[in-house]
């Protein structure tokens, strides 16, 4: 089975081909820029590289959130189009767990976050075998770390954004808390793609982002409705 | 000669759009996925929503034109897909999923101005003749533009404020009437009549520039004051009358434009064409000019995918081609556009 994955959710680009269980080429990087231009010719590139062509896909993977709304949005609509158009299934997968599971290694639990501001993050919590322990959520990143010290076991943090809540979590949880090295803290884009072989796809069109969060007009909306 | 397939997409503001068109001119399949009701709770389009609802119509859409046309991505010849102006993250979508097809099948790619778009939606009703004035009418945008050939399009004159559509919109919610205001005006001016002389802003002389929010500003004024003085206007009345304003400017510059220019055919493009004062003041306006007045049939003004893909054949057959790093582009130009892409 041919795969091809695209993960365009935070900051980090990532792209892999997966040729029967062999990793033919991935392609990262990790600057701020515009997806929306730069992934098509990434994609151009390393199918090029891998001489696959797109016809040769019999599936397609994708990170499906949360992360950026944008950045969600251009990679599903890159995926789901392409599979659709090649008449092959798609298959999302939670950008969380693609985080998690460079912590595959480790044994204790892996935390995998996104920082969603004002003292938010985008989190859950898995074991080495990529089960989930506590269901993703978005939530108050004090709040958070005050349930894993209750769980009172080693956690592994792995996100793009720990410079900005390192300080924090060594406040709340001491020595309970594990940093990697910088490598571990970026997914591989490969792993979803093998995740991906192992599900069973859903129908295409039902394939819509994680966002984890309602848009802030209708949050609004609904509270006054409520209020009423 | 084989027929030749454009395959379109729209999603700059709240409507997902696929449309596909033969040779040019002859609309094959139009699908228009409107999220309006999704949006009316909150009194206008809210971008974040909109891009969410585009993500989840886009493919449904897409195949939904390839059923309705009968035809598979094999036949289609090239893409084309609105660039900008826009909502950015609205816009994201249907440039990402124009891409997607273009990489996945191996098409030619052809990006697309949103007013070329409305302009050319005429062309799928009556060939052009040049030179020919377009009056372009939406929420957004209020312009003349001159076009000597395919591809050339010269703005002579704009809105320095509020565009036509969005002083509908601003004067609607004033009358508290449902969004989107402008057809609820103009149903609501049928009735009425002009009993109240709302200011018309004709700026310096011979400019073709337009300006509305003296007007608006005046109707919410007089509104604001009668309700001081606890008087009654029927807001028919105030309705026919507001229109009356914006209808005179509209039609009385266009016919001044069309004279200096000596322009073949005029064409009323965008949403606000849909607008039956507007229709009724400019056909009465060119019965007795040698001058050929086109204003697209209803489901052509609003936005939809069949003007994309009658612009973005235009714009293939002269050998425009966009690259897998083809973005959103929300403050396109669109002479600049003309000089780039045709
Ligand atoms: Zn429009």
């Amino acid at each position: 089975m041919n795969v091809l994955a695209i993960d365009t959710s935070n900051d980090v680009l990532g792209l892999a081909v997966v040729k029967d269980g062999v990793v033919s080429g991935e392609l990262m990087t990790n600057v701020k820029k515009n997806h929306s231009v730069r992934l098509m010719p990434a994609i151009d590139q390393l199918m090029h590289d891998t001489q696959t062509k797109p016809e040769e896909l019999d599936r397609v993977a994708v990170a499906h959130g949360p992360g950026s709304y944008t950045g969600v949005r251009i990679g599903l609509t890159t995926a789901k189009t392409m599979a659709w158009s090649l008449g092959i299934p798609v298959v999302g997968i939670s950008s969380l767990e693609a985080a998690a599971s460079q912590g595959k290694l480790f044994s204790g639990v892996i935390c995998p976050f996104f920082d969603a501001r004002r003292g938010l993050v985008y989190t859950g919590l898995y074991d080495n075998k990529m089960n989930v322990l506590k269901e993703e959520a978005n939530v108050l990143m004090t709040n958070w770390l005050g349930s894993l010290k209750d769980m009172d076991e080693p956690v592994l943090f792995l996100s793009q954004d720990l410079k900005l809540h390192e300080e924090v979590i060594t406040e709340y949880l001491g020595d309970q808390a594990v940093f990697p090295d910088a490598a571990y803290h970026y997914p591989r884009p490969s792993y979803l793609a093998l995740a991906a072989i192992e599900i069973k796809p859903a129908p295409l069109h039902e394939l819509v982002p994680n966002y984890l969060r309602l848009p802030e007009a209708e949050a609004k909306w609904l509270a006054q409705q409520e209020k009423q | 000669m084989k027929d030749q397939y454009i395959l379109a997409i729209e999603t700059s503001c709240d409507e997902t759009a696929v449309a596909i068109v033969k040779n040019e001119r002859e609309l094959v399949s139009n699908v228009v996925a409107s999220q309006i009701e999704s949006h009316k709770r909150f009194g206008g389009v809210v971008p974040e929503i909109a891009s969410r609802h585009h993500i989840e119509q886009i493919t449904i859409t897409l195949e939904e034109a390839l059923t309705e046309a009968e035809l598979t991505m094999d036949d289609i010849e090239a893409i084309a897909v609105t660039e900008g102006p826009g909502l950015v993250g609205a816009l994201l979508v249907g440039v990402n999923a124009a891409k997607a097809l273009a990489f996945a099948k191996q098409k030619p790619l052809v990006g697309v101005h949103h007013i070329a778009g409305h302009i050319y939606a005429n062309r799928l009703e009556k060939e052009f003749e040049f030179p020919l004035l377009s009056l372009v009418v939406s929420g957004g945008h209020t312009e003349l533009i001159l076009m000597d050939e395919h591809g050339s399009f010269e703005v002579i004159g704009e809105t320095r404020d509020d565009a036509a559509g969005e002083a509908y919109d601003k004067v609607a919610r004033t009358l508290t009437l449902p969004y989107p205001g402008g057809p609820h005006i103009d149903k609501l001016a049928q009735e009425g009549e002009v009993t109240i002389d709302f200011p018309r802003a004709w700026l310096e002389d011979g400019s073709y520039d337009f300006s509305f929010s003296g007007l608006k500003s005046a109707v919410i004024n007089k509104l604001h004051n009668a309700k001081q003085k606890n008087e009654d206007i029927p807001p028919q009345d105030v309705a026919a009358s507001f229109q009356a304003s914006v209808v005179d400017v509209l039609s009385t510059k266009t016919v001044q434009a069309a004279k200096e220019h000596g322009v073949k055919q005029v064409i009323v493009a965008g949403g606000v064409a849909a607008n039956k004062g507007l229709r009724q003041a400019l056909q009465a306006k060119f019965t007795d000019m040698d001058c050929e007045l086109l204003i697209p049939p209803l489901h052509l003004c609003t936005d939809n995918a069949a003007m994309i893909a009658a612009a973005g054949a235009v714009a293939y057959q002269q050998g425009h081609r966009a690259g897998y790093d083809l973005n959103a582009n929300p403050g396109l130009d669109l002479e600049m556009y003309g000089r780039r892409g045709f």
